[in-house]
Formats: structure tokens, sequence, C-alpha cells
């Protein structure tokens, strides 16, 4: 009785949240897929052909005949996607690497900092992650515009004659992204700098060893699982960003995160914008998967 | 251990914190300025409050958006400790490594994709869009959060305890809610205020998956931007800001009791 209990109990708590994930996560997948190889069409939906159910098997044999892949040809023929996508990678790996540059010494000064500032300075990095991502690209605004505060800042410490055009440029949204995704890069490599072994350097630096050497041979090697995490939470997500490069980019700014909400708000092209979504997935499916790897080993290596 | 804390590393964690609190320290600032101009300071003044008190659209958005971000928040606690544990306690299953994959996916998924995707299922399925689509959506991204926080505290979770209940007749779900819930429970309310705050953010997929009369506040602040900046969307934010801080603070003092409330009972247990 109580077996049958058990395995009644283990079957729901994995299948709700499977089904959940399956229907609103999965399938969506597979209908953007499906959609993608429709074509635009002035209704509603704005698309053809539907699967309509209820016209049975010839039906459902009709509609699949008219699927074709000219939304893939366009996006192969016009530079434009190309280039979009291109340089969406390209300013992700850059700010990427950007945020590394910035983090890293934050996470390793709080992992080094007394055990009993360390809690508060965990709390102080995680505080503005609360605050709304919207606002904090926002914030970017008032301090990078033409007059804004950091140019007035300039031109008053004397550094600067006219004002920087730094707003609605590539540099604005290197910045912005380094802004907002610094607290998803520092927390990992917190975490495996703050469970390291200090003793492996203290030895290495008895033997001789200069600082930066045993930085660079002990500590960064052991943080390396930190550090890899951190860059796909970082990476990933940048190379389908929209609001930053929205609000922050200008003219020059081409991201597809942007080119996919054009094609799906302004011209609505539903299927066009499918195709951009399913192949933007398609790029992103190595590193995804790789996080996730990397994510399922930590976790079962803390059992 | 003993640590040294170099000159070096005060150094960036202070240019570090400055870079992460200027920017919002400004805007706060700002948002009680006299001048329409965000950037120049003509004197101390409360009026962008009153006037944001006084747009219907904005109270309109927020209330839409507390009560998204409540029900979802609240039904993606339940359906990701539900798939912390099915990831922790049951290694063995049909299709889990697709279960896995899409807990972990939505983490770095680009949000245009999942607006995307969940948009045109709802159409596909009929359903009009409004207040409650969006709060499925956002049910959906953020119940992987709280099961990735939920799962790391139960990998540490000493299962003994659920066996000896067990022995002791005690159902799987009587075990759960003696046993199990209490020892996590700090994960979850954590995986709840994650989900909440994540909910209240989100801009993109409201965007896609919302109808006429569901527009949130990231939404409503959003399109006011694109107009231009003003004094008033500062005021906006100070606000959201102000109610994130405090529920923080209220979050950690009371983590922190409860830490001083376990070691004074630990104390006494021992002394008897």
């Amino acid at each position: 009785m109580q077996k049958l209990i058990a395995s009644i109990t283990s079957r729901l708590v994995i299948s709700v949240p499977y089904l959940w994930m399956l229907i609103f996560f999965f399938i969506p997948f597979i209908i953007v897929f499906k959609i993608s190889l429709s074509q635009v069409t002035m209704a509603i939906p704005p698309y053809t052909p539907t699967i309509d159910i209820a016209a049975g098997w010839q039906g459902l044999i009709n509609s699949v005949s008219q699927f074709n892949w000219d939304n893939y040809t366009f996006l192969a023929s016009d530079p434009l996607y190309y280039k979009a996508y291109l340089s969406s990678v390209i300013i992700a790996g850059i700010s990427t690497f950007l945020t590394l540059l910035v983090g890293y010494p934050i996470a390793y000064g709080m992992a080094r900092a007394p055990a009993t500032v360390r809690s508060t300075l965990l709390m102080l990095v995680i505080l503005p992650f609360w605050t709304s991502f919207l606002i904090r690209v926002y914030a970017w605004i008032g301090i990078l515009k033409p007059e804004g505060l950091l140019n007035q800042f300039l031109i008053w410490a004397n550094v600067i004659h006219t004002p920087l055009n730094i707003l609605n440029t590539n540099t604005a949204v290197l910045i912005g992204i380094v802004y907002s995704y610094l607290p998803f890069l520092v927390l990992p490599i917190y975490s495996t700098l703050e469970k390291m072994d200090y003793s492996l350097v203290e030895a290495a630096e008895d033997l001789g060893c200069p600082p930066i050497t045993a930085f660079w041979k002990i500590t960064f090697p052991l943080s390396l699982p930190g550090v890899v995490a951190g860059c796909f939470l970082v990476f990933i997500p940048a190379v389908g960003e929209f609001v930053i490069p929205d609000l922050l980019g200008g003219s020059e700014t081409l991201m597809i995160g942007k080119t996919l909400w054009n094609e799906f708000s302004a011209n609505r092209d539903w299927p066009l914008s499918s195709a951009v979504a399913v192949v933007l997935l398609a790029l992103l499916v190595v590193p995804i998967v790789l996080f996730q790897r990397s994510e399922a080993k930590a976790q079962e290596s803390e059992k | 251990m003993n640590t040294t804390w170099s000159r070096f590393n005060i150094v960036s964690l202070v240019i570090g914190f400055a870079f992460l609190y200027l920017p919002i320290v400004l805007l706060v600032v700002f948002s009680f300025n006299e001048s329409r101009l965000v950037t120049v300071w003509a004197g101390f003044s409360t009026k962008w409050y009153v006037s944001l008190f006084n747009n219907k659209s904005f109270i309109d958005a927020a209330w839409v958006t507390i009560r998204v971000g409540l029900i979802s928040a609240t039904c993606a606690t339940v359906l990701g400790t539900l798939g912390a544990l099915a990831l922790t306690r049951y290694t063995r299953f049909r299709g889990r490594m697709l279960f896995s994959a899409m807990i972990y996916a939505p983490l770095v998924m680009p949000e245009v994709i999942t607006g995307l995707s969940l948009l045109l299922l709802f159409v596909a399925i009929g359903f009009d869009r409004g207040i409650w689509t969006v709060t499925l959506a956002h049910i959906t991204f953020t119940m992987c959060f709280v099961a990735v926080v939920v799962q790391s505290r139960l990998v540490s979770f000493d299962r003994s305890l659920e066996e000896a209940a067990m022995d002791l007749g005690a159902t799987p779900v009587t075990t759960f809610f003696k046993v199990t819930l209490p020892v996590i429970l700090p994960a979850v309310v954590s995986g709840w205020m994650l989900a909440f705050t994540l909910s209240l953010d989100d801009l993109v997929i409201s965007s896609f998956t919302s109808g006429p009369g569901a527009t949130t506040l990231p939404m409503r602040i959003y399109s006011q931007v694109r107009l231009g900046v003003t004094p008033e969307i500062n005021a906006a934010c100070t606000i959201l800001i102000a109610i994130v801080a405090v529920g923080v603070v209220i979050a950690s003092i009371a983590n922190k009791r409860r830490e001083v409330q376990k070691a004074r009972d630990e104390q006494a247990a021992a002394r008897h």
C-alpha cells in the first residue's frame, strides 16, 4: 500500500512540472519552427497555411505540402540578417570579455575579504540585481547623453572640451551589457574562489613563486569552472539582447534581437521573425548545451 | 586561513561597487530635481512623485504588475519546487535529460525567443492575450529559477531524516510537509522572491504575450522612455527600487534573527 502511494506521488512530482515545461516551453518551439515554414498574409493570424484539425488527415497533408524554406532562403540572401547575427555575436563576445575583466577582480576581492564582511559584500553585489533591468539601463541614458552627467563631469574636470558622443553608439551598448550582466559573472566566480584552498597559493609563494605567477598557475585554473559558467550566463542572453541595443544603441548598432522585434512588431512578419528566432536558437544551441552540462555537472559533484 | 586583503583587492572592490551603485544613486537623486531636465540640478522637489500618483496609466500598470507578480511567483514556486524535487530525488526516469534541459535552458534563453514562442503558442490555441497569458508566461520562465535555487538546497539535504520518517510510517506527502519543507524553506522563500522580482522586472516576454488592457509597469516605463527621459520616470524607478530594497532588508533581518534563534536553541539543547 505504502509503495503504491509512494509511486503515485513520485509520478505526480515528476509529471506536473514536466508537462508544464513541455506545454509552455518545448511545444512553443515546435510551433515557431512550423510557422517559420509558412508565408505571411494579411489575416488573423497573419500567416498561412494554418493547420486546421477539423479538415482531418487530408487537410493536414495539404497544409504541410504548402510549407517551404522561403524564409530561410530570404535570410541567407539578405546581408542585413547575416550582418546582424555576426555583429550580435561580436558585441556579445567583446562585452563578455569586458565583463570578465571588470568582474574577476571584484569576485577575487570579495573572496579574499575577511569572513566577517564577506556576506555583506555578497549582498551588495546581489542588491542591484534585484532592481529592475530596465531601470538600470535607463539610468545610463542620463549619464551618457551629450549633455549628460559623464560629459558634464569630464568638461568640469578639464579632461575634454567638447562633449563625447557615447549614447547611441556601440560603446554605450557595451557599457550597458557589462553593467547589467556583471552580477551574473561575479557570483559564480566568487563561489569557486571562496571554496578554493588558499594554502596552495601560500605554499607556492613560500617556495619562491611570485604572486602573479602563483595567481595564473593556481588561482585562475581553479576558478575556471566559475569563469566558464559566468561567461555563458553573460554571453548567451547578450547575443539575443533587445532592450540594451534599443535604448542605448544607435543606427549603427545591428543586433539580431532588435531585428527580430522589428520584423515582428513593425513589419508584422511573423513567419520571418520565427525563422530569425530558429536561426538564432541554432546559433546558441551549442553554448546552451555546454552551459546546461556544466551546471548539471556542478550539481552532481555537490552530492 | 590567512586572508591577505591587499590594497589591490580593496581598490578593485571600491571601483567595482562605485560602478554598480553610482548610476542608481544618480537616478534616485535626479528624481527629486525641480527642473524638467534630468541632468541639471535645480533644487529639491517632490513634484514628480505627485504628478506620478495623478497619472492613472501608471497606477493601473502598477496594479497589473503586482497581480501578475503575486500569482506567477506563487505558482512558479510550487512548480519549481516540484521540479527541483524531481531532479534531485528521482535520478532515473524516462526523459530526464530533456527535463533537465528544459529547466536550465530558460535561464539563458534570449527573451525575444521565449516571448515569441509563447505568443505563437497562445495564438495557435486561440487563447486571447491579456493578463492571464502574461501570468502563464511569467510562471514558465520564473519556475526554472526557483527550481535551480531550491535544487541547490536539496542536494545538501540529509536524506536519512526523510528515510527515518518514512520508516516510522509517514506517507511521502506528510514527510515532505513535516520534514523536507521546513529544512528547505529558506530556499523556497528566496525562490519566491526571485520569481516575484523577475516578474516585476520583465519587459520583453510581457510585451510579446500581453494584450489590450494588460500593460505592465515595465512596458509603461519603456514606452515613456522611448519618448524621452523625464524626472517622472526617475520617480517611478525610485519607488520600485525602494520597494525592492525594503524587501531585501526585511528578508535579511529575518534571516539573521532565525540564525540567532537557531544558535540559541542549539545552545539550550546542549545544556540539557
